[in-house]
């Protein structure tokens, strides 16, 4: 019976991606119609999404055994094998729910006049979907490489759906110019792992033994490829340009889900084909990972516009991923595999948390841009009271992105704080005294993470109004709203039940580990440890807090009142107060601005006490750009000129470079 | 951990406040308390070498912590103190480099001290072993006191600081040095102190400030 | 767990609940003295409550639901923190509930609310006091942590109650260096976080050097006193686990009878004058440092905690 579920999973898998790509051709029939793209196939969209998560599902379930197939498609000596097994299962569980949730919001987002042809973007939405999934599936270097470059592809398009307006356009080719960059990185990776064998199969992969240095380089490489389409520091510098330029429910998709296609494939390739290594692999992910977090949340803290924030924030929960997914490796080299297990578990339901609620909130922006038409923090305000549902939603979003309990976010956090206490064990003397203020690392980004999401959502939803044009403010719709509560729920549901999804991790550590955590008493306990060592509950703790905000709310009517009256604000007495004396966003990120001053690129503009009309201006940048990116392009550019010298122009130049050719092939074979 | 007994688990503590009182130093910017802090280490340091005498019944020790307890509490503070008055430094406010980025800096170094000591201490014999790291972080921090500061005042501070972790390190491994090594030390140290003391004065005479950073003026250029 | 043992979690939390207010007057007592004032009765605090229930609520008029529902939210994570910590008895069944390190995200849930609401009306000096508590809140989270990291190297659980069962059943007296940095760690974290000197001024009237309490100054009537409370419960939960980590002794294990659990009272008021005392001499005797030297201070305490840590796998191990 599981033989057969299994086989029928997978077959319904791939049934299931074919409809998405016949899906997107569909659109293709009436490009133009906006009710035809958006409202009717977009929803079908979605229900093929859930269809993916219950097919992922099945495959995590207790007996599964993994399941392959062989296309019949590719080259003739190499046809696509694909694999279903719980960590495929897992991500594509990920994929269909999150997907679900941005396919019902863009069916009610996308409007017509955005640049690109509806009939297009159904195509090329989809199309991001099917690739994406592709690559999890994926069992052979070929396909994989073929999928990943799909997904590259369509998803360039969908950010440059403006295309008229020039910064879109150089958003989208850095954007491109980068995942090539990591694409590169990864084919190379695989070439090494291959071994000698030439045959581009995991199977063949993961039976390789290769010699350490190549096994280190094969690690190296895939960080490098992974992490530059994750959004690892220093090969980030595409993420904070691409995915405001990006459509809102892109952005989503690329922030939510494209992102932990790369966490997969790095998983995939550091857990399944490489087996344990030394452990300076697992220091180097960890050690990356956390200065990427702490980069990120530096770098959200200053920004002024909404998405770049969102951007940046991803790239803040990245890196705590990969600290994650580098301390499981530095416990696999020791062999601690119950704490291996452990932070792997924290890693993977990060991946899980941060789609639903980093989904959600780029979502609600998008319906922030289309109610207000304004995508700056200085311009918004207030919103809370034009757009509740939205407001209610992202709330719940923001929350749970700072980690606070009793919401998703913290389970993550707390499981990952909880294998960081277990690290004074590691046998080596100095990694056991650095590695546990990797904790104190996480535990600041997390704040940090708090402090970005009260200025994000303070600014954008609570307080008065910047502009007046924001009082015609209109909700969300229907559609809208629905795929943000489906979002909003799901964040809910695991902090609620974090010992469901500790089980449900724990058959892929069991796989990728051999070491599971261990089982709690109920699904609404969570005791990764012992029980007497450390335990949470998400629901108990909801219960208290709803019980004492009900009975204190009662109380307070019973024996006092309830009596309300509205007056103007207080404001300490001072009359002339207007909305424009809120704090900005920049006015809000200055205490970092000026704690983490060197990490900045500033530039900035005083007024002079003697201006008539004085201005302040800054400008935050990178140092990356200009240390790196710059230099390195300006390098590329000159030697590129100095290779146009072959390019003389004159046909006797090139018959000679011809005629040279010959000669030297003649020496060289004779 | 093993159970040790009462007087030893004081000493580790002791062991403790030397090194908080070394934190402190380096974050501190006023010179008066920065001497305020070298006389509590070195009552810090007196009572645990009378703690260690009386557990291990070493005689010496007892003359070594009265010998301590005579100079770094009593005679070079009040020599100290008279410089500061005589120079007129007393309420000096030193302008520090980063205090957060020190402490950061002083923290790697901790750990790097208390990584080095591990395998160290295992040779050891004397049931204080364990505190040797905590002898080398001072005698780190000290020097990185010496790096970050300006003044001439509080560099000498930073020196004195170092010879106390010295002193500490050869009482938790080695039960105190030969009694002439530790006189030779003291007179060193009390010659040392009289020496800086005449230099401060010309110094100043100088370049009418104790901040080394008018050294520079010396270059040739 | 027996029905005894509900009933003392829930007599716990409604004893802090009662003390709080109590042992925010006999603060404010101590520091009276310390500066050579008459002082308002040890009651006071009661009566604030009372008048500030009595009175309506005066709500601005753009004021959203947030504003309105932060000072019940506020409240009910501070009296659930109240019944995780272990202020009186072990024997606590919703412990489990939490441990430490969701202890930490309990408190951080009551500062992201109130900094919300206070950029909800969108005054000035709301925003501000916002972002200066989001600052101070975000360099606390990490000392705290490692103080917690400390306890947890020394005592082996993460779990409060855990942990003073673990030091009261010892046999012998052991003293741990790390927990000595730990505790100079953590009163400098409780400082900052309660808002007191030398962090923030709790009875400051200078708008531009308010820290905590300009994220009050919209609220009025009940609102405003749910918040004095959480205020006052909040330092009532730090100095318990303060307690709990550093001075156990009085707290009565699990099936002790009503004679011990008495006597874990008197122990909990005895340890409260003490604190109060010592707070209201700290107070006293440093001044306010300028808002951007709080990072220094924090960063120090953040350090002192890391410094335990490492002294216990020195010393201890």
């Amino acid at each position: 019976m599981n033989g057969i579920a299994s086989t029928t999973a997978l077959t319904a898998l791939l049934g299931l991606i074919a409809a998405w790509l016949v899906l997107g051709a569909l659109g293709l029939a009436r490009p133009n119609s906006i009710r035809w793209v958006a409202r009717t196939l977009f929803p079908v969209g979605a229900l093929i999404a859930l269809g993916v998560a219950g097919a992922g599902a099945v495959a995590l379930t207790a007996h599964f055994s993994a399941q392959t197939a062989v296309l019949p498609l590719g080259l003739p000596s190499l046809h696509f094998h694909v694999r279903l097994d719980a960590l495929s299962g897992f991500f594509l569980l990920l994929l269909g729910i999150a997907g679900a949730g941005i396919s019902v919001f863009a069916a009610g987002y996308f409007r017509a006049g955005e640049g690109t042809a509806p009939g297009m973007m159904g195509l090329q939405y989809h199309l991001f979907l099917a690739s994406m999934a592709l690559v999890i599936l994926a069992d052979d270097a070929y396909m994989f490489m073929v999928a990943w470059e799909t997904m590259a592809l369509s998803s360039y398009f969908l950010v440059v759906t403006q295309h008229r307006l020039p910064e879109i356009r150089r958003a989208g080719f850095l954007y491109l110019l980068m995942a090539h960059v990591g694409a590169l990185g990864i084919l190379l990776c695989f070439g090494v792992l291959q071994g000698g064998s030439w045959l581009m199969t995991f199977d063949a992969m993961r039976g390789a033994t290769l010699a350490p240095a190549w096994a280190s380089a094969a690690f190296v490489l895939a960080l490098l490829g992974f992490g530059a389409k994750a959004g690892l520091v220093p090969l980030h510098v595409w993420l904070p340009e691409a995915h405001p330029a990006a459509p809102s429910p892109v952005s989503a998709m690329m922030s939510g889900l494209m992102l932990k296609v790369a966490v997969y494939g790095m998983l995939r390739v550091s857990w399944d084909l490489l087996h344990a290594g030394p452990w300076w692999w697992g220091l180097l992910t960890l050690g990356v990972g956390l200065g990427t977090a702490m980069y990120g949340a530096i770098f959200a803290a200053v920004q002024t516009d909404m998405k770049r924030l969102l951007a940046y924030s991803s790239i803040e929960n990245i890196g705590l991923i990969f600290a994650g997914i580098g301390l499981a490796l530095l416990c696999r080299s020791f062999d601690m595999r119950l704490l291996a297990a452990l932070a792997l578990a924290a890693a993977l339901i990060h991946s899980f948390n941060h789609a639903l609620f980093k989904s959600l909130l780029f979502l609600a922006t998008g319906s922030v841009m289309h109610a207000t038409g304004e995508r700056s923090l200085g311009k918004l305000g207030g919103l809370i009271r034009y757009m509740p549902w939205v407001a209610g939603l992202a709330l719940i979003g923001s929350l749970a992105i700072a980690g606070l309990p009793p919401l998703n976010g913290f389970v993550s956090e707390w499981l990952l704080l909880q294998a960081f206490l277990q690290t004074p064990q590691i046998p080596h003397a100095f990694l056991n005294m650095i590695v546990p203020l990797g904790a104190a690392i996480v535990s600041l980004t997390a704040a940090l993470a708090g402090y970005v999401m009260v200025k994000f959502y303070g600014v954008v939803f609570l307080g008065q109004p910047r502009e007046r044009a924001l009082e015609q403010a209109h909700p969300a719709g229907w559609l809208e709203r629905t795929g943000l509560s489906w979002l909003a729920l799901g964040c809910v549901l695991v902090g609620v039940f974090p010992q469901v999804a500790l089980d449900v991790v724990g058959r892929i550590t069991g796989q990728l580990v051999g070491a599971t955590v261990q089982r709690g008493p109920s699904p609404w306990w969570m005791t990764p440890l012992a029980s007497n060592q450390a335990s949470y509950s998400g629901l108990w703790l909801w219960a208290g807090l709803v019980l004492v905000v009900a009975a204190t709310f009662v109380l307070v009517r019973r024996f006092y009142h309830g009596r309300v009256r509205r007056t103007p604000a207080w404001d300490c007495g001072y009359r002339w107060q207007t909305p424009r004396m809120q704090d900005s966003a920049e006015g809000f990120g200055q205490p970092i601005r000026h704690l983490f001053g060197p990490v900045f690129r500033m530039q900035r503009e005083l007024p002079l006490p003697s201006d008539p009309q004085p201005q302040y201006r800054v400008q935050i940048e990178e140092h990356f750009w200009h240390a790196l990116y710059l230099p390195l392009s300006r390098f590329v550019l000159r030697t590129a000129e100095r290779v146009t010298i072959l390019q003389g122009g004159r046909l006797a130049t090139y018959l000679l470079y011809s005629f040279l050719t010959l000669i030297l092939l003649l020496v060289w074979v004779l | 951990m093993a159970h040790l007994n009462l007087a030893t688990q004081v000493v580790q503590m002791l062991a403790g406040a030397l090194l908080l009182i070394s934190f402190a130093m380096l974050a501190e910017r006023r010179s008066r308390r920065l001497l305020i802090l070298l006389v509590w280490q070195g009552a810090v340091l007196v009572a645990s070498t009378l703690l260690v005498a009386s557990t291990a019944h070493l005689p010496h020790l007892f003359y070594s912590a009265a010998l301590t307890f005579v100079l770094k509490v009593c005679v070079l503070p009040w020599i100290l103190f008279r410089l500061m008055r005589k120079l007129g430094i007393e309420r000096d406010n030193e302008p520090l480099v980063n205090v957060p980025t020190l402490m950061l800096v002083g923290l790697g170094l901790v750990i790097f001290a208390f990584g080095l000591a591990q395998p160290v201490s295992a040779l050891a014999t004397t049931v204080l072993r364990n505190t040797l790291g905590i002898a080398l972080a001072v005698i780190l921090l000290s020097f990185l006191m010496i790096l970050a500061r300006r003044k001439a005042f509080t560099q000498v501070i930073g020196f004195l600081s170092l010879e106390n972790g010295l002193f500490f390190a050869a009482t938790s491994t080695t039960y105190g040095m030969p009694m002439v090594v530790e006189l030779g030390m003291a007179l060193d140290l009390l010659v040392a102190v009289f020496i800086f003391g005449i230099f401060f004065f010309h110094i100043r005479e100088q370049f009418d400030s104790l901040d080394l950073d008018q050294l520079e003026s010396l270059k040739e250029d | 767990m027996s029905a005894t043992a509900y009933a003392w979690q829930v007599g716990e939390c409604l004893l802090a609940i009662a003390l709080a207010p109590l042992f925010a007057g006999w603060v404010g007592q101590c520091r009276a003295w310390l500066q050579n004032r008459s002082a308002p009765p040890l009651w006071q605090p009661y009566r604030v409550l009372r008048k500030l229930f009595h009175k309506d609520v005066a709500l601005a008029t753009h004021a959203s639901w947030l504003f309105r529902s932060a000072p019940y939210v506020v409240f009910a994570t501070m009296v659930v923190a109240a019944a995780i910590i272990p202020s009186v008895t072990t024997d606590l069944p919703l412990a489990r509930v939490a441990d430490a390190i969701a202890l930490v995200g309990v408190f951080a849930t009551g500062r992201v609310f109130m900094s919300l609401a206070a950029m909800d009306v969108g005054t000035a000096f709301g925003s501000m006091g916002a972002r200066r508590e989001m600052m101070i809140g975000f360099l606390t989270e990490p000392a705290l942590l490692m103080v917690l990291f400390s306890a947890f190297m020394a005592f082996g659980s993460t779990a409060l109650p855990r942990v003073v069962e673990v030091v009261l059943r010892q046999p012998h007296i052991m003293l741990h260096p790390s927990l000595f940095f730990a505790a100079v760690a953590f009163v400098m974290v409780l400082l900052a976080e309660n808002a007191r000197l030398p962090v923030d001024n709790p009875t400051t009237h200078l708008e531009l050097t308010m820290i905590h309490e300009s994220m009050t100054l919209e609220y009025s009537g009940r609102h405003l006193a749910l918040i004095e409370w959480a205020a006052w419960l909040k330092l009532f939960n730090y100095a318990c686990i303060g307690f709990t980590l550093f001075m156990p002794w009085g707290i009565a294990l699990h099936g002790a009878g009503p004679g011990l659990l008495a006597l874990a009272i008197g122990a909990l008021i005895a340890k409260l004058v003490v604190a109060g005392a010592a707070l209201a001499l700290l107070e006293s005797i440093t001044a306010k440092l300028r808002l951007f030297r709080a990072p220094e201070f924090l960063t120090m305490a953040f350090l002192l905690a890391v410094l335990g840590l490492l002294v216990h796998l020195l010393l201890e191990v």
